[in-house]
């Protein structure tokens, strides 16, 4: 206060609110967006003709199920009331920042996926009409790369280790448990083998980043050109027949894909049976696995140490945790998480490895990694969400109301959005990146 | 447990930071360790805390020569240390960063945790509360975390360094009261400082450290003067010598200022200040309390959300550094080799660091080379800056000596207000006496001066007024005859008048 020395000051005047430009331009994102998908979705309700659309509530049409036609405009409009609720609210700015936050955005994008479904869907031209298929299995099945990757983004970055080198992890898993299985003729050696070349990426990226201080960022994306070039080149050195049959032979003559196990009962459930309790051991894995990190990370002994060298490592090293000890258990444990993701484009998937077989998903996790704030449920749902972008491509290829090339940018649109304008005020692992030198 | 140091010696490099260095402590006795910035105290108590190998010499617990390559040794030992910079995770609860390093058990059970700290802090009357976050918690309790962390592994030695640097009076007067406790209880402190009047009101013994030497020990009825002789090495004058301020005008004007930072607390609440001509305005205040944000705003290196600075008149609130500087701001910073100097230029080119643009040292694109070696040759023996020559980097230079490059640089050019944050932070007591006559001399010539320090000692040594800050208000501006005891009370967030009110030490 600006009174002289001795007057009397009133400590408590009466203070208006003051926003901060950051919180305005929250609300403005907001506005923005909630604006925009409003009108899209008006724009769809408006736009369609024939309001019915055909659903099928089964893989494939049979007997018992045949495609069954709907109401969709109504859908349509009640989407438009959530997101033209949710747009209000961000005009009146009573949004809140807590995980409420997350339901609304959820609320919101489930309505224009419905929406937009159902318009895409709607007055079709073609000779043969498609129809609505439940996007939750293929989602599940796509899922196992994108959820291992992000968890093994998230045990490495929390321990401070920043992993960029996901995307080399899926590419080798991929690429060795090809290999392997093909060898031994045994998925679960595949498994196996795809885990651990997921963690000799690790062990090279500790090497570098932990051993000897080289910026790990720079280390990661030199790790995925490596990645990249390696299986390329190793793949075009196998022999063909003429050049050697024995070797070809075994390496061609690969075990089935994993196939789906049915669980009896659970997976006749309605809706989520089938994506739940219908798919393959890597699926399950990748279902399981985010409870098994949440639960290492907050409520082990190891958990805590991760944690601790992750935010203030010379506090865990002056209690006596070995701080780079701990950082290289947990960057393994990541590489194996990951290398068993990447299990999920050969052996998965294919009995064949295709170049470049992971093809950016090692991003879309990094990206979920950053999406889910750093904690196992958040980027696990993040890498659904990308999950089911990704199914999406493949469904809606039917029916080309839209250019499928744009349905195929649609993830990577999604992600931009979505960790540039609404991850908020994130705050990662205090000492991410950071190696740990004593003075 | 007794505590003996023979011959202990640390070398980097060349450079010896411990020189055969011999101590006791004797069980349950508070032994001061007193020494400047840079004396060599902390390198000392890093060895004894296995953070450091010694080059030489050997530690003794009861006769016994021990080793210690990690903290967990010295941990085993009973060694317990509390350091300056906390050492505390502050995204982790009380109770996790308690039981970190000793969960007991793979899975963690933090209900058992909780007890363990709730009974702790009942038993040395050290309250917390088990499940607070420590982001959340005010400092003076963090420090209560850390004492209890070390209790909670049994120490019987323990190390407080510098544990006062960031408390309030009153804080200062509890953590003196838990000392005297824990020694009743067998419990032998050793408790590193810089200031002299905590050694005489709590220490048993006292050992001074001068350039990595021990010169001598004392006993705590030894005059102010004769220890700081001792730190010193020469007599020093404890207060700075000035006359009555001629007070001008107002030159700079704050008004209703908030300030939001990145993680959406309000730091700054609705300050508003003036600083006149020819007077020294001292900002007093716990370090946190909003301090930084509001002079990092004055300089336009933070946007303030709401309210505005005017200088002369002139609004300058958007106006950004650089043309903040030209309009006639000086700025010491808090932390000079985050946002004061170039480490690797050398002291010719940091001494032009924000006046290179100007006529004198530049001509269009090209620098007046000689121009600015005469400036450095001529500023070195202005302000006694002691190196080797004008090219050495500042990053070698000595604190205080790379103090004086930016104190010589901003007093340059001609001032309507000079900021001066912690201006002898890690400066030696003889670079101290320099720089408070210059800022002195600076306030004589006509400039407004605003000094904030979290040191007390400081605030009063060059203050005619003082604004005391806490939880990002200013709760009162009052005069430097003030007593310590009140000022105190208002840096806790107490009101002047209601002296019974301590808040914020929850």
């Amino acid at each position: 206060m600006s009174a002289p020395a001795d007057a009397p000051v009133a400590a408590t005047a009466p203070t208006r609110p003051v926003r901060d430009r950051a919180d305005k331009l929250r609300q403005l994102k907001l506005v923005v967006t909630f604006g925009l998908v409003t009108a899209l979705v008006l724009w769809m309700a408006l736009s369609i003709d024939d309001p019915n659309v055909l659903y099928l509530n089964a893989p494939l049409p049979d007997k018992d199920h045949q495609p069954e036609a709907f109401n969709g405009l109504r859908l349509v409009w009640i989407a438009l009331v959530i997101c033209a609720a949710a747009l209000v609210a961000a005009v009146a700015n009573v949004i809140p920042r807590n995980a409420w936050s997350a339901v609304i955005f959820g609320a919101v994008g489930l309505a224009f996926y419905m929406a937009f479904t159902i318009w895409y869907y709607a007055d079709q031209t073609g000779v043969v009409e498609s129809w609505i298929v439940n996007p939750l299995p293929s989602t599940l099945k796509y899922c196992p790369p994108l959820v291992l990757g992000a968890l093994a983004g998230v045990i490495c970055e929390r321990a401070g280790v920043i992993n960029i080198a996901i995307e080399a992890q899926l590419l080798m898993g991929a690429f060795f448990g090809w290999v392997i299985a093909a060898m031994a003729y045994s998925n679960g050696a595949g498994l196996v083998a795809a885990a651990l070349a997921g963690v000799v990426v690790a062990l090279v990226l500790g090497l570098f980043s932990l051993r000897y201080h080289v910026d790990q960022v720079v280390v990661g994306v030199v790790l995925i050109a490596l990645a990249l070039g390696l299986t390329t080149f190793l793949k075009g050195q196998i022999p063909t027949p003429e050049e050697n049959k024995d070797l070809s032979t075994l390496l061609s003559d690969s075990p089935d894909p994993l196939a789906p196990i049915e669980i009896p009962g659970l997976s006749s459930i309605p809706v989520i049976g089938r994506a739940l309790f219908n798919q393959s051991i890597l699926v399950y894995i990748a279902l399981l696995a985010p409870f098994v990190v949440w639960f290492l990370l907050y409520q082990t002994r190891w958990g805590l140490r991760v944690r601790a060298v992750g935010e203030h490592p010379k506090a865990a090293d002056t209690v006596g945790i070995r701080v780079n000890r701990v950082r290289w258990q947990a960057i393994t444990l990541g590489g194996a998480l990951a290398g068993l993701g990447g299990a999920f484009f050969t052996v998965g998937s294919s009995t064949t490895f295709n170049d470049n077989a992971s093809n950016g998903q090692g991003f879309m996790a990094l990206a979920a990694v950053i999406m889910g704030r750093w904690h196992p449920v958040g980027a696990t749902m993040a890498a659904l969400f990308f999950a089911l972008t990704a199914a999406m491509k493949d469904d809606f290829g039917l029916v080309t109301k839209v250019p499928s090339q744009l349905i195929a940018v649609a993830p990577y649109l999604a992600t931009l959005i979505a960790v540039a304008g609404f991850v908020g005020r994130v705050r990662p692992p205090a000492a991410d990146g950071e190696p740990y030198v004593k003075d | 447990m007794q505590l003996q140091i023979q011959g202990l010696t640390r070398r980097f490099g060349d450079f010896v930071a411990n020189d055969a260095i011999d101590l006791t402590i004797e069980p349950g006795e508070i032994h001061c360790l007193l020494g400047e910035n840079g004396a060599g105290k902390s390198t000392l108590m890093n060895m004894l805390y296995g953070l450091l190998e010694p080059s030489d010499g050997q530690i003794l617990l009861d006769g016994e020569p021990v080793t210690f390559t990690s903290p967990k040794d010295a941990i085993n030992a009973g060694i317990g240390m509390v350091h300056q910079h906390f050492m505390l995770v502050p995204v982790f609860t009380v109770a996790e960063n308690v039981m970190l390093g000793r969960e007991g058990g793979p899975v963690l059970n933090r209900g058992a945790a909780a007890r363990k700290v709730r009974e702790l802090s009942e038993r040395y009357g050290l309250h917390v509360d088990p499940k607070a976050r420590v982001e959340d918690i005010p400092v003076g309790v963090q420090q209560r975390v850390e004492i209890l962390k070390a209790l909670a592994n049994d120490a019987k030695i323990l190390i407080l360094d510098e544990p006062t640097a960031v408390l309030t009076p009153q804080e200062i007067d509890e953590l003196m009261e838990i000392m005297r406790q824990l020694k009743a209880r067998g419990t032998s402190i050793i408790f590193i400082t810089h200031k002299l009047r905590e050694v005489k009101a709590v220490g048993d013994r006292i050992s001074v450290i001068r350039r990595g030497k021990l010169v001598g020990t004392a006993e705590p009825t030894a005059s102010e003067a004769e220890l700081a002789e001792m730190m010193v090495g020469r007599a020093v004058k404890l207060t700075v010598d000035k006359d009555a301020p001629h007070v001008g005008a107002p030159v700079l004007e704050v008004r209703n200022l908030t300030i939001i930072d990145p993680r959406g607390h309000e730091v700054v609440k609705n300050v508003s200040l003036e600083a006149r001509a020819g007077e020294v305005l001292g900002i007093a205040g716990v370090q946190g309390n909003g301090q930084t944000e509001l002079i990092k705003s004055l300089l336009g290196l933070v946007r303030p959300s709401a309210g505005e600075v005017m200088l002369d008149g002139d609004e300058i609130t958007r106006l950004g550094p650089r043309r903040t500087l030209e309009a006639g701001i000086g700025y010491i910073p808090e932390d000079r080799s985050h946002d004061g100097y170039v480490a690797e230029f050398s002291v010719r080119e940091n001494l032009v660091l924000d006046l290179y643009r100007s006529d004198e040292f530049s001509s269009g694109p090209a620098l007046k080379l000689a121009a600015i070696e005469a400036n450095a040759d001529h500023r070195i023996e202005e302000f006694d800056i002691r190196t080797t020559s004008r090219e050495t980097p500042v990053g070698s230079l000595s604190g205080g000596n790379q103090q004086k490059v930016v104190v010589a640089r901003e007093f340059s050019r001609p001032l309507k207000v000079l900021i001066a944050s912690q201006p002898t932070r890690g400066v030696d007591v003889g670079s101290i006496e320099f720089i408070h006559k210059r800022i002195i001399a600076e306030r004589d010539k006509g400039t407004a001066v605003i000094i904030i320090s979290t040191e007390l000692d400081e605030i009063f040594a060059l203050s005619d007024r003082i604004a005391v800050m806490y939880d990002g208000r200013v709760v009162d501006t009052v005069s430097p005859d003030i007593q310590r005891e009140e000022i105190g009370l208002l840096m806790a967030g107490g009101t002047k008048d209601a002296g019974t009110n301590q808040g914020g030490a929850a």
